[in-house]
């Protein structure tokens, strides 16, 4: 609803820049998300509203980084592609492809080494798994044993190309796991229970010494790359396909399936809607920032002083 | 005091803060059981262990990307690119991750870390081996970049870059690696962001940095011996915080200003110190401020041509007596 929401706010003019949404792929960060300790690490990529709300971010803060409102997680320095929340361990978003898989090498390295316990989760695209930086990282945490999990969120497209006319395996990532002495695991990434149960058992192994983990998770994003894409490029039949899959929909009737009541999931996702409308209205009431944030907090001491 | 190489000085700063400070970690290829292609950082990995001083593949993303993640989570991790000249494959890493990330984030999180490396010309390993880049570093928002020309600055930098809250690029001129000097034993720091005075003349102020000091030095020498030219020499030490003061005031008595730099001429170290006196003292000024730099050229290899294209006593010379004139 909050992505959703997004997306109307861009048609409104009131969200600038460009913006990723992950609408289709809700199911990996709830997974995820659900099973971390709070104290476990994770980054993402640019397309993280979904993985910075589910570390505890609040809507109002990524709604109002989003307008670049004062209210704002990161008070409009970082925006759409850089939501951030220390405090609750969402480690940051990383808009070059693939960087942010070494520092969450770094994260699991220094988990390591104070024996915290903690794990660090990195999610990314399909697209990564041609970058360098995947291979330096998935070496590097293979060989020093590392707690962390990477978890390549495969939508079937690295931008607009298909990823499978760019790669040189069928399954980008899981097919590449043997060459750092990983298992292959692919899973669908829209059954939310499965992808639950993959992240507690990845969770488990990192946290008891086993290591890294490599997990392909498939996915289908219902928009296009960016704000500018219109997605035209996929067949219709593969995204109508694929809008069945739905993991809100699907997972809904699944729980209807179980027993649960309409009457309950129906005053969840009125609550919910309450709470995003909520937070689009205290975003929309918080002021620009302050301009003098433009020159501070380059530095640890507040400043951004180069010269005496 | 005890006589120290350059090279030893690396070791001996690394080592002083490993003693005090557990967070303190150091990776990087070939620096732990090897002891670093140049020796550098002999002996650490016997005294701290294995855990705390640790060899990587060779993965300079993965080297830099680990140290950042790192150094936002707990630790203060040094890494080693074993030549600055690799910077350029982990360039991303530096520039976008963990330059900006403490900016971008509202102050969220903070970055102390290091990465030495090995900078410089003269030790003729061709034009991949032998760049002088700090220019590159002192572009960016959000990095300290350090580059001492002495032992006892090695040691008393590093340390105090090990200390620092925020990234620093610790740029060790590596034809300098051999050379010798009296450095402080115990705790020694030295706060970076000062500049040094290490000759106060009276008829010009040359500034330089690394490598190119101790060519300064001699060529002050020279100016008094043989022309009766009094000046100051300054090794500016550390190019990013700036010490803007120590060379104004020296300008602002001598009226003439000299830089001396290794880099390529576009855009070197040389031309924001030029430029800030341009601006700021340019009625003090008696004469036109003068760049000795290396040409625009990358750096050849054979010895006659490196030596033709670096900086050096003779060329400093020329230019101070032009200026004289």
């Amino acid at each position: 609803m909050l992505e959703q929401r997004a997306y109307d706010l861009f048609m409104q003019n009131l969200i600038k820049g460009t913006s990723h949404l992950a609408l289709g792929q809700e199911a990996v960060a709830a997974g995820f998300g659900t099973a971390m300790r709070d104290d476990d690490y994770s980054f993402c990529t640019y397309r993280g509203h979904n993985h910075t709300l589910v570390r505890g971010a609040s809507m109002t803060g990524i709604l109002g980084e989003l307008m670049g409102r004062e209210c704002g997680l990161l008070r409009g320095k970082g925006g759409s592609m850089h939501l951030m929340s220390v405090e609750h361990g969402a480690m940051g978003s990383y808009a070059i492809v693939g960087a942010h898989m070494p520092i969450a090498a770094g994260a699991a390295w220094s988990a390591q080494y104070r024996k915290s316990g903690q794990v660090a989760v990195c999610f990314f695209g399909d697209g990564t798994t041609n970058i360098g930086a995947f291979h330096e990282a998935l070496n590097f945490s293979a060989i020093w044993s590392l707690p962390v999990i990477y978890v390549c969120e495969n939508n079937l497209y690295m931008e607009y190309t298909p990823i499978g006319e760019v790669t040189a395996v069928e399954n980008p990532a899981a097919d590449r796991a043997s060459a750092y002495g990983l298992d292959a695991i692919l899973i669908d990434g829209n059954d939310v229970d499965l992808v639950y149960a993959t992240a507690n058992a990845a969770l488990d192994k990192a946290r008891s010494g086993g290591g890294p983990s490599l997990i392909e998770v498939q996915t289908y994003r219902h928009g296009g790359h960016s704000r500018a894409d219109p997605g035209k490029y996929r067949p219709d039949e593969e995204i109508a396909a694929w809008l069945e899959r739905d993991p809100i929909k699907t997972y809904r009737q699944k729980l209807l399936d179980a027993g649960i009541d309409t009457v309950t999931l129906d005053a969840i996702d009125a609550e919910t809607s309450e709470q995003v409308d909520q937070a689009e209205e205290t975003a929309r009431n918080s002021q620009p920032p302050p301009l003098d944030i433009a020159e501070i907090d380059l530095w640890s001491d507040g400043s951004s002083t180069w010269r005496n | 005091m005890a006589e120290l190489s350059y090279r030893e000085a690396v070791a001996a700063g690394i080592a002083q803060e490993m003693r005090r400070d557990d967070r303190v970690v150091f990776i990087g290829e070939d620096v732990a059981a090897a002891g670093g292609v140049f020796k550098t950082t002999e002996g650490l990995q016997a005294e701290f262990g294995p855990i705390r001083v640790r060899d990587t593949p060779i993965a300079e993303q993965a080297i830099i990307g680990a140290t950042m993640g790192a150094a936002m989570t707990g630790l203060r991790p040094i890494a080693e690119i074993m030549f600055s000249d690799f910077f350029a494959v982990c360039w991303d890493l530096v520039v976008n991750q963990i330059a900006k990330t403490r900016f971008m984030s509202d102050g969220q999180c903070s970055f102390p870390l290091v990465i030495r490396c090995a900078n410089g010309g003269g030790s003729r390993f061709g034009a991949q081996h032998s760049q002088s880049v700090e220019n590159w570093a002192m572009a960016v928002p959000g990095l300290k970049v350090i580059a001492p020309s002495t032992p006892a600055d090695v040691k008393g930098l590093l340390a105090a870059a090990i200390r620092d809250p925020d990234p620093v690029l610790f740029f060790e001129q590596k034809s300098l690696y051999g050379t010798k000097g009296d450095v402080p034993e115990g705790e020694h720091l030295e706060p970076l962001g000062n500049a040094k005075v290490l000759r106060d003349g009276s008829d010009v102020t040359i500034v330089a940095l690394a490598a190119m000091v101790p060519r300064a030095m001699q060529a002050a020498d020279v100016l008094q011996k043989e022309h009766g030219i009094s000046a100051t020499v300054i090794d500016v030490r550390s190019l990013v915080p700036l010490d803007a003061t120590t060379i104004f005031e020296s300008v602002s008595k001598t009226g003439r200003l000299v830089t001396v730099e290794e880099n390529p001429r576009l855009c070197g170290w040389g031309a924001e110190v030029s430029s800030l006196v341009a601006e700021e003292l340019f009625w003090d000024l008696e004469g036109p401020i003068v760049r000795v730099t290396t040409p625009h050229v990358p750096l050849p290899s054979a010895d006659a041509l490196e030596d033709a294209v670096l900086p050096n006593a003779e060329r400093i010379v020329a230019s101070v007596l032009k200026l004289a004139d």
